[in-house]
């Protein structure tokens, strides 16, 4: 096989089945992917849960991760959100042509040891290849599947007032390790990407208490975005307080030194939940014996008051209205 | 010693705060004038915790909001031109000139791109030999003597394809302008940092002597900004008029000489449009004769095409702080940070961006 | 209007340094302040050093601030 990916790859002829057969399947073999058949067919009951997404993240490969992980940890994280079970992905790839083979090869491994960790399984894709310039290296689309168990009925139109908001750990970690390989930005920093599959650490938390009313992980737009989304589904307002959200010393290092606000850089494995204000401390306990949720912290309430809205109490003790993310967060001289 | 942390400190503020509300009994009007005080203020939420004997006012100190239409055009056009890689500082990229933006060339196929400093820019000169790089000189004498330096760097290199368009401003003649006009009456001037950093609080004791109204130079942490109006406040129910450094630990009377020569090795004074405030003598900075071959100016041939101007946008009279940007009738309505019809709005240190942004409205 | 943040100089090559800021480490320019040592910390503003703080006035600023507050929560017992 050539070492790089030519058109020839994706126009379904003897080197794309090659392709397939050689390098695509043998990471992420299983039972209904080896079929090869037009569509994996399982069986199923209960409520379907059903979500895609499309990963354009640029460099593939970054500090903490690559396009792949990213890719089946979001699509994880957003059944996860809603309290499925997830089970099922597809996988589609748009690969630029000249793409090296073995950055492929890499990012397949990526993917099969996250859905290995998530335990889910890739069960159908597709492989596609364009001309170079029409595609940044490489696309990844995904779709997912999973069950949501009976009683458990989150959305983010559910948050009630009284509610506590949960923040399952540091914000701004995932953004700022991107944001760190790129060129006329560069700095140094050992900070990864939080990049990482939660429907582990949402299964203990469902186990803790089913009185979660709404769930999101708050990517791009960050948290202030995430719960500006909540407040306004809800019909909500949501209070803050700036001392409680935890973020780590090298973003908010990052983030001074390039004139960016932690509140509004992405994360790939976080969640936010607002949870029945009896039940916060426990569910807070179990996140904490996590992996994923060793710095969780109630960072703020529900309110009736100015619903739609997300208010911070600063650290002097001000207020100050979170709005939604304008746009990229740039890096600023003023 | 944790040099950002510690100037945070709210049991700190609370003594700030305290002093101020005990000492305040004249109505107070003080000006910040660089935007980054703007932000400062809004974000922590300092109006809230002030007398109301205290009125702020953001002046125009953000060389973004003060960048004209016609500066921008400029820009826009040399961006378009082929072989040309335009590189700028994140701030100007959204920033709307006549027709378009930078961010609007970008998507049309100009080749912009955003650096965080001219280190990158060369960098980027360097890596692309046979494009030309163009550096969008944006700020103040903060930032002007970096983009010398690069100048120099270059020319110590033979890089032959970085060039520099320069819409670079000093604040003083500008602030001198607004005072002169006579449109607000102030009782105190929050002086900018970072500037005051590199031309010495010295550079504002024209403003004290000539014009009576107090000076304190003001670092931009929450304890630094309380602790400058604190110093105001003292002056003002003194009867004082004198330039005091508050953001000791940045700025001296005398500033970085190294640094203004610098910029004044590579750079002369010449006159500026300063959006909302017109042509203000001797306060732009052009490439001297010896350095032309750096200049875009000189080096292109390029039409930015006929300034205009958006209607109904006040963002001139919003910056010499004469209208708040709730006296706009786009404010909010019509211009949003989504959809920003002026600087003032798109500059993340803009009046009605902060405004916009940071002004908890319900709670007041 | 300038963002410009301390940072501390790690380690100095030529007229270039590198910097840390809360774990972040970058390349700054010294050229306009050639005389910054290892061990200071600067106002880092757009890849340059364009100040050498002074960590004897920051220290004696918070101490200035500290008395304050003392005195204030004195007033109020």
């Amino acid at each position: 096989m050539s070492d790089r990916i030519l058109l020839a790859h994706g126009s379904g002829g003897r080197l794309a089945h090659e392709l397939i057969e050689k390098v695509l399947l043998k990471p992420l073999s299983n039972p209904l992917l080896d079929r090869l058949d037009d569509s994996a067919v399982v069986p199923f009951s209960g409520r379907l849960a059903f979500t895609t997404d499309s990963y354009v993240v640029n460099p593939i490969f970054f500090p903490g991760g690559d396009i792949g992980k990213l890719a089946v940890c979001g699509t994880v994280n957003d059944l996860s959100m809603m309290g499925a079970t997830p089970l099922y992905l597809s996988l589609a790839f748009i690969i630029e042509e000249g793409l090296p083979l073995d950055e492929l090869e890499r990012v397949l491994v990526s993917v099969q040891a996250a859905a290995r960790e998530a335990q889910v399984q890739i069960v159908t894709g597709d492989t596609k290849v364009v001309n170079k310039g029409s595609a940044d290296r490489l696309f990844v689309n995904t779709a997912g599947v999973g069950v949501v168990p009976e009683g458990i009925d989150i959305s983010g139109s559910s948050a009630k007032p009284g509610d506590k908001v949960i923040l399952s750990g540091t914000i701004g970690d995932h953004g700022i390790a991107v944001l760190s390989q790129r060129e006329g930005i560069g700095f140094s920093t050992r900070l990864e990407s939080d990049c990482a599959p939660l429907n582990g650490l949402v299964a203990e938390m469902l186990a803790a208490s089913k009185r979660i009313h709404a769930m999101r992980d708050p990517t791009r737009g960050g948290l202030a975005t995430t719960l500006n989304e909540i407040a306004s589904q809800s019909k909500v307002g949501i209070r803050i307080e700036e001392e409680k959200v935890p973020v780590r010393e090298e973003v908010r290092g990052a983030c001074e030194m390039l004139g960016i606000d932690p509140l509004y850089v992405a994360n790939e494995g976080k969640l936010v939940a607002l949870v029945h204000s009896e039940d916060a401390n426990a569910i807070l306990e179990t996140m904490r014996h996590h992996r994923y949720g060793k710095n969780a912290a109630i960072i703020g309430e529900v309110r009736p008051d100015h619903p739609g809205r997300v208010v911070m109490k600063t650290t002097l003790g001000a207020s100050r209205i979170v709005d939604m993310l304008v746009g990229d967060p740039l890096p600023r001289i003023c | 010693m944790r040099l950002a942390d510690d100037f945070r400190n709210s049991d700190l503020a609370k003594g700030l705060i305290d002093g101020i509300h005990r000492n305040s009994t004249k109505k107070a009007r003080l000006m910040e004038f660089c935007g980054g005080h703007t932000v400062a203020i809004m974000k922590h939420g300092i109006r809230q915790l002030l007398p109301s004997t205290i009125e702020m006012l953001s002046g125009p100190g953000c060389p973004v909001c003060v960048t004209d239409n016609s500066d921008l055009d400029k820009a826009i056009a040399l961006a378009r031109l082929p072989g040309v890689i335009l590189t700028t500082f994140g701030d100007m990229l959204k920033v709307p000139g006549s027709r378009s933006s930078l961010q609007e060339a970008r998507a049309e196929g100009a080749d912009v791109r955003i650096v965080y400093s001219t280190l990158d820019a060369l960098q980027i000169a360097r890596q692309n030999p046979s494009r030309k790089v163009v550096f969008l000189g944006v700020g103040f004498e903060t930032t002007a003597p970096t983009v010398a330096a690069s100048v120099l760097q270059a020319e110590k290199e033979g890089i032959g394809n970085y060039y520099v368009l320069s819409m670079h401003k000093v604040c003083p003649p500008a602030i001198k302008a607004i005072l002169d006009s006579g449109e607000v009456k102030l009782s105190g001037l929050i002086c900018p940092g970072h500037v005051s950093a590199v031309v010495g609080s010295a550079a504002w004791d024209f403003i004290a002597r000539d014009y009576g109204i107090p000076c304190v130079v003001s670092g931009f942490e929450p304890l630094d900004i309380l602790q400058t109006v604190h110093m105001l406040v003292s002056q003002l129910e003194k009867g004082e008029s004198r330039v005091e450094i508050a953001y000791r630990r940045g700025v001296t009377a005398e500033g970085n000489r190294r640094a203004l020569e610098t910029m004044y090795q590579v750079f002369e004074l010449c006159p500026a449009r300063w959006r909302g405030v017109g042509t203000v003598g001797g306060s732009g900075l052009r490439l001297r004769k010896a350095y032309r071959r750096f200049d875009a100016e000189a080096a292109f041939e390029f039409d930015p095409g006929p300034t205009v101007e958006p209607k109904g946008c006040i963002c001139g009279e919003v910056l010499r702080a004469v209208k708040t940007p709730r006296d706009c009738g786009l404010f909010r309505t019509v211009c949003t940070p989504a959809n920003p019809v002026g600087p003032c709005m798109v500059s993340s240190e803009g009046s009605c961006a902060a405004y916009y942004l940071y002004e908890a409205t319900d709670e007041r | 209007m300038c963002l410009a943040v301390p940072a501390l100089v790690k380690s100095i090559d030529g007229i270039e340094a590198e910097v840390e800021l809360g774990g972040v480490t970058r390349r700054a320019s010294l050229m306009l302040t050639p005389e910054a040592k290892v061990g200071d910390y600067v106002l880092l503003h757009a890849g340059y050093a364009i100040n050498v703080i002074d960590q004897s006035e920051a220290e004696e600023t918070l101490n200035m601030l500290r008395e304050m507050a003392r005195l204030a929560k004195d007033d109020v017992e």
